[in-house]
């Protein structure tokens, strides 16, 4: 299929409706209004359901209501919104429902702003609402890869049984790129008899249910989720390296902040300067704490920096990953402003050869 | 003379843990009998809310889904939407349905959502040890409430059944009571419309069920549905207040 | 022919029962408590009984049935 321009929040709905996604409830929030829209104008054409509800809140909660029912769904908001669905994204973990959530980050905190961020990064990889769970956490860095991503956090969703976030920040929902569809490659079709369709044929009745009052049985139930965290950890993380051997510097950034990084260090390369590679994480849960601990032991290796568009959230995962073997700093901007290329480039250089070029 | 009058097959075995006298048990009778009349088991999907019916769950013989503390009309459209087939109902209570879910089951009735939902309202919260609620009347003590309810603090008693029927989306809306035996009757003809509504594509429909709460009103099983009698019903008129009929749906 | 079967086991002692019978034939039974430790509604006078149903109508626990026999 031929690559169209589309963009980002468009993009990752007709991604969702290509990989069976029957249902999306949502509620308006900028920078990601193109996604409800797209939704709205497809799904009805298509016999699917699209529903505005009426608040994040209600929409999470539709979400759970057709997860329980098998059902492919899928609900998109920006950082205040998704703070607002924490309650529901906590039920969906504990009740072990899938689904697809996409955050297009804006800056924070509060109502903050409606340009991009990453300030949502410890909510989105810690649970994010009440008690012990984890969400599957994606960060694309391109649409293609929003696109690809999307489709495959269904499969990932209904294969564990857990709700899955795309991750993205407002420039991924605002920018135009060329992206390739119709190219999906379902993984097996996971067990859905769970579901509560009523007793047609002849099943076992259906409970979905986040109440345990005794003790022991919330124990084992949280035991048995985070059987399927560690086999996430094993079989799903997913990381970029570009440039990493031998580096002198190892820096992480991911999302749009990835490709910024990613050109100052094709800027530095062309120029002769300093050896920089770059970990860019696809998967911020489970994270590739592996990559970043060997690409830092490297002998090479003097500094590792890393670059967000928050106040430093991420790097507490890099300085876990590198655990003391190399010093671990931050490099960021906030409130909805990106570090351009030449602060990025100035910091690089700051690290590797006190600041001369 | 009466007919027989056995467990209905939409209840579970399990006994229930309500207080004794408490009528969550007869409405609970009620919709599963009224399921089964209809022969409607096998295709419903029951939503339990936050509250003394937090697990009602484990008595509808149905599939069940349990909600966050409100969402149960949320919860419900999003199942309704992608399996019209099925037949939906949430049970809430007063502190689940008319406080902190007041804008979903606003929205659900709006938007005319073709589900059932059966509202118990006794006028307190109960699981939690009795505190006020929209629902508790002027008046009236309560653990948060140790002075009586006084309108100046707190407003005044949320009418839910009124106010839902004021939606162009709400097919049928009536308020019954359980406190007594042709009342409770009729609680469950108009339980039974409500569901068959549904079945009908009528779109949306709440039974409001006055309702007992012994324990936290610190009264005897035969008091309190005396009180509900003398007070509750005072204060919230029983009757229908909005059926769109066979015609109009 | 219909009867009342009270389930002492499945009683919590409420005393609904006892409150709407037009026979005044049903009493809660102190001599001998249920499992529970509730007392439990029995049939005083079934003889008397006119099987019109209002006790299991309002009996919240479904210890009431009715049976034809």
């Amino acid at each position: 299929m031929a690559k169209i321009l589309m963009k980002g929040a468009e993009a990752i709905a007709e991604a969702a409706i290509e990989a069976g996604c029957q249902a999306y409830f949502g509620y308006p929030i900028t920078p990601q209004n193109e996604v409800p829209e797209y939704f709205a104008k497809r799904m009805p054409k298509l016999g699917r359901t699209f529903l505005q509800a009426e608040s994040e809140l209600a929409s999470i909660n539709m979400v759970y209501g057709a997860a329980s029912a098998g059902v492919r769904v899928m609900t998109s908001s920006s950082s205040p919104g998704i703070a607002l669905m924490q309650e529901g994204i906590s039920y969906l973990a504990a009740s072990r429902l899938p689904c697809v959530i996409a955050n297009f980050m804006r800056g924070g905190p509060g109502l903050g702003g409606i340009q991009p961020s990453q300030a949502d990064y410890f909510q989105a990889t810690r649970g994010g609402g009440n008690g012990d769970y984890y969400l599957v956490v994606y960060a694309p860095a391109t649409l293609q890869e929003m696109c690809d991503l999307t489709k495959e956090a269904f499969d990932v969703a209904e294969q564990y049984r857990l709700p899955v976030m795309i991750l993205a920040d407002g420039t991924l929902g605002q920018m135009m790129e060329p992206v390739e569809l119709g190219n999906y490659v379902p993984r097996t079709k996971a067990d859905m008899t769970w579901a509560a369709t009523g007793f047609q044929g002849g099943k076992p009745r259906s409970i979905i249910n986040s109440l345990y009052i005794q003790p022991e049985e919330l124990e084992e139930r949280c035991l048995a989720m985070f059987d399927t965290y560690r086999e996430i950890q094993a079989h799903e993380i997913r990381v970029e390296e570009f440039h990493v051997e031998g580096a002198q510097l190892i820096v992480g950034a991911y999302g749009t902040m990835a490709r910024i990084v990613k050109s100052v260090i094709m800027q530095l390369d062309q120029a002769g300067g300093p050896k920089v590679g770059l970990v860019r994480p696809i998967t911020l849960w489970p994270f590739p704490q592996e990559a970043f601990a060997k690409a830092a032991a490297q002998e090479s290796v003097q500094a590792v920096l890393s670059v967000e568009m928050s106040m430093g959230q991420m790097v507490e995962d890099i300085r876990l990953a590198v655990n003391g073997r190399k010093p671990v700093s931050f490099f960021g901007r906030t409130g909805g402003m990106i570090p351009t290329a030449k602060e990025v480039r100035e910091q690089i250089l700051a690290l590797c050869n006190g600041g001369k070029e | 003379m009466a007919k027989e009058c056995r467990r209905p097959k939409a209840l579970t075995d399990t006994p229930f843990h309500y207080c004794p006298g408490c009528t969550h048990g007869i409405v609970h009778r009620l919709v599963a009998e009224a399921i089964d009349h209809l022969g409607i088991r096998e295709k419903t999907v029951g939503i339990a809310p936050v509250g003394c019916a937090v697990f009602a769950y484990n008595y509808f013989n149905t599939d069940m889904l349990e909600a966050a503390h409100g969402r149960a009309p949320a919860v419900a459209t999003g199942m309704k939407r992608v399996r019209p087939d099925n037949i939906v109902f949430t049970y809430q209570g007063d502190g689940d349905l008319s406080s902190i879910g007041c804008a979903e089951i606003t929205h659900a009735a709006n938007r005319g959502e073709n589900i059932t939902v059966i509202f118990i309202n006794n006028a307190v919260y109960g699981m939690t040890g009795g505190q006020m609620a929209p629902t508790t009347l002027l008046g009236q003590v309560t653990t948060t409430s140790p002075y009586g309810r006084d309108p100046k603090d707190s407003g005044y008693p949320l009418h839910m059944a009124e106010l839902l029927a004021t939606t162009r989306g709400a097919a049928y809306i009536e308020r019954v009571s359980a406190h007594d035996v042709p009342h409770i009757r009729k609680a469950g003809q108009a339980i039974e419309k409500a569901f068959r509504y549904q079945m009908e594509g009528k779109g949306f429909s709440m039974i409001e069920v006055l309702s007992t709460c012994p324990t936290n009103w610190g009264m005897t099983p035969v008091q309190a549905m005396q009180w509900v009698k003398d007070e509750m019903v005072a204060q919230y008129p029983l009757g229908v207040y909005k059926d769109l009929g066979e015609k109009e749906a | 022919m219909a009867k009342v079967i009270f389930n002492h086991q499945a009683c919590k002692g409420c005393g609904l029962c006892v409150s709407v019978c037009p026979k005044h034939i049903i009493a809660l039974s102190h001599e001998e408590l249920n499992e529970k430790g509730y007392a439990p509604a029995e049939c005083t006078d079934e003889a008397a009984c006119i099987v019109c149903g209002f006790c299991a109508t309002i009996c919240p626990d479904m210890a009431i049935e009715i049976i034809e026999e």
